[in-house]
């Protein structure tokens, strides 16, 4: 089943971002990151912890406001983009409570919520959203256990679930292969290619070069801004890979730094 | 006493007091409260709101008395110190390098210490005990008139709103990522916590009052894992907790608001030893059967 994308939603680029710049009270988190993201690519966003991956996902989902610089979504602002459902979220692990008293057919569901009224009853369509999306990722036997109960890499799939009943048509994920086992990371990395034949754009944030190898036709390397960007054939190179994890790269705002000095993320 | 309790019959343990009209309205009055509170305990246990709860009852003190003086209904008094508390926590941990406890803390005992020092100046016929402790046994009329309007207002927003207000205290990114304003829910679960102390005070007091917007909840999350039936737990628990109170209270001739919060432990006690999943003496059964 092919997601349904609004009909402008084809003519843009997925993601937009024109020299985003970040600062949390004067301390520059991110400058002049740029980039581009047609529909149907699967680019992983590499950067050492504290490099800025996290302040560019939060930029691109809204969640801080660039001091300069524009991001579009599907060519909308992306608050717009996040009221047409077409931004999704998969968090990571470390970041959700597990104790708190939903089961798996209830988190899939808060996948629908944007598209619901504002008592948010489902629909018999919200059903069968959750329901194929449950099915995707293998996980419809235990849609009624606990989210609690189920082990990392069921947690994983699940709030990947909630962003395929999403039909988002950008999906943005945060370290998604920490902490998962290899039958779910076989399982994602399958999805992720239908992913990106159903046109959906996926933005993985990442330390795991090797995922990156693998999977991503494109790659943008981060620290405190884009270095490089580009088919992972052509950025992958051991010098850019340097500049990125090893060397201190040039900063133009404040001179040369190292990560320390910089607001931890 | 223990004479007098043998002699009558459980029927007319139960009845009896229901011959007295201030009895029917304190019986009312604390199971709604009841409810109320115990339906937005649930929200508080799961947000870790539990300081935050304790803060703006203790903070409501001086509105109280400031709205007993000129005249005014006193839980708008309440509400206008509960949200500004909020404001004014929110304000000194943005501005300062203090961390939120801290912050939460001072804030709350500066706002009590004004409302201690403004009932012994300002010379009226507040009772500072009935504001401290509560008295459902001598609720007036035009209170009985506030707790229901109030009750009616907390118990609509929270049916509206809640499955935001549940996907806020498990996601909170996920919400705002499918365009739900967080900012928005952020300040209705403050204003709702102002409104349900400004209710609950008026059966157990202010400084018992923390304890009817947590231990309903915590009681209820050692016995589901299903959000829906932990509200309605929260919230049979917490009415049969109060119904019960007042009745001892009337019986035992015993203080109403430390009676009331007293079974409500009691309950909470029996679901942390015996709660079927989450007890100290579990149901092993039901464990190995997942």
């Amino acid at each position: 089943m092919n997601p349904i994308f609004k009909s402008h939603e084809k003519d843009f680029m997925r993601i937009e971002a024109e020299q985003v710049c970040v600062d949390y009270n004067g301390t520059v988190a991110l400058y002049d990151a740029s980039l581009n993201l047609k529909a149907g690519s699967i680019c992983g966003l590499v950067g050492m912890n504290g490099a800025g991956k996290s302040t560019f996902f939060k930029a691109l989902m809204g969640f801080v406001r660039p001091s300069r610089g524009k991001i579009r979504i599907n060519g909308i602002k992306v608050n717009q983009a996040q009221k047409e459902q077409s931004v999704a979220y998969v968090p990571q692990n470390e970041g959700i409570d597990y104790s708190f008293p939903v089961s798996v057919w209830d988190v899939v569901m808060m996948g629908r919520y944007g598209a619901m009224n504002i008592f948010r009853i489902p629909r018999e369509s919200d059903r069968r959203a959750v329901v194929h999306a449950l099915e995707r990722v293998d996980l419809l036997d235990l849609r009624e256990r606990p989210i609690g109960s189920l082990s990392g890499g069921q947690r994983k799939r699940a709030f990947l679930a909630r962003a395929i009943a999403q039909r988002a048509s950008v999906l943005l994920l945060d370290e998604p292969f920490s902490g998962v086992d290899v039958p779910t990371e076989k399982l994602m990395a399958e999805l992720f290619l239908q992913f990106r034949q159903e046109g959906h754009t996926i933005l993985i944030s990442t330390h795991d070069l090797n995922h990156v190898r693998d999977f991503c036709d494109f790659v943008v390397l981060i620290n405190k801004t884009v270095l490089a960007y580009g088919e992972t054939s052509e950025v992958f190179t051991s010098e850019n890979l340097n500049k990125t994890f090893g060397g201190i790269p040039p900063n133009p705002l404040s001179g040369p730094t190292s990560s320390k000095d910089f607001v931890n993320e | 006493m223990s004479e007098f309790l043998i002699s009558i019959t459980p029927i007319d343990w139960l009845l009896d007091p229901l011959t007295h009209d201030f009895m029917r309205r304190a019986l009312m009055v604390s199971a709604l409260v009841g409810g109320v509170c115990g339906l937005l305990s649930c929200y508080m246990t799961l947000k870790g709101w539990a300081l935050m709860g304790d803060a703006v009852s203790h903070a409501v003190m001086p509105g109280v008395v400031v709205a007993y003086a000129l005249g005014l209904p006193f839980s708008l008094g309440a509400f206008v110190f509960g949200v500004g508390s909020v404001a004014l926590i929110g304000f000194v941990k943005q501005k300062s390098r203090i961390k939120e406890d801290t912050v939460i803390g001072l804030v709350f005992t500066g706002f009590f210490a004004l409302g201690l020092v403004l009932v012994s100046k300002i010379k009226s016929n507040i009772d500072l005990m009935q504001i401290l402790f509560g008295s459902p046994l001598g609720i007036s009329r035009s209170d009985v008139n506030q707790t229901l309007i109030i009750s009616f207002i907390v118990i609509s927003i929270l049916i509206i709103f809640r499955k935001d207000l549940m996907l806020y205290c498990f996601d909170a990114k996920h919400a705002r990522s499918i365009g739900i304003n967080t900012g928005i829910l952020h300040y209705l679960l403050l204003t709702l916590l102002s409104l349900s102390a400004v209710v609950g005070l008026q059966t157990v007091g202010i400084i018992l009052v923390v304890a009817m917007l947590i231990t309903p909840g915590a009681t209820a999350y050692l016995l589901t894992d299903r959000f829906d039936q932990m509200t309605l737990l929260a919230v049979i628990s917490s009415s049969f907790s109060s119904i019960l109170g007042v009745y001892i209270s009337y019986w035992s001739d015993i203080e109403t608001g430390g009676s009331i919060v007293l079974v409500q432990t009691l309950i909470f006690l029996i679901a942390f030893l015996f709660a079927p999943r989450y007890g100290i003496f579990k149901n092993q059964s039901l464990i190995k059967n997942d």
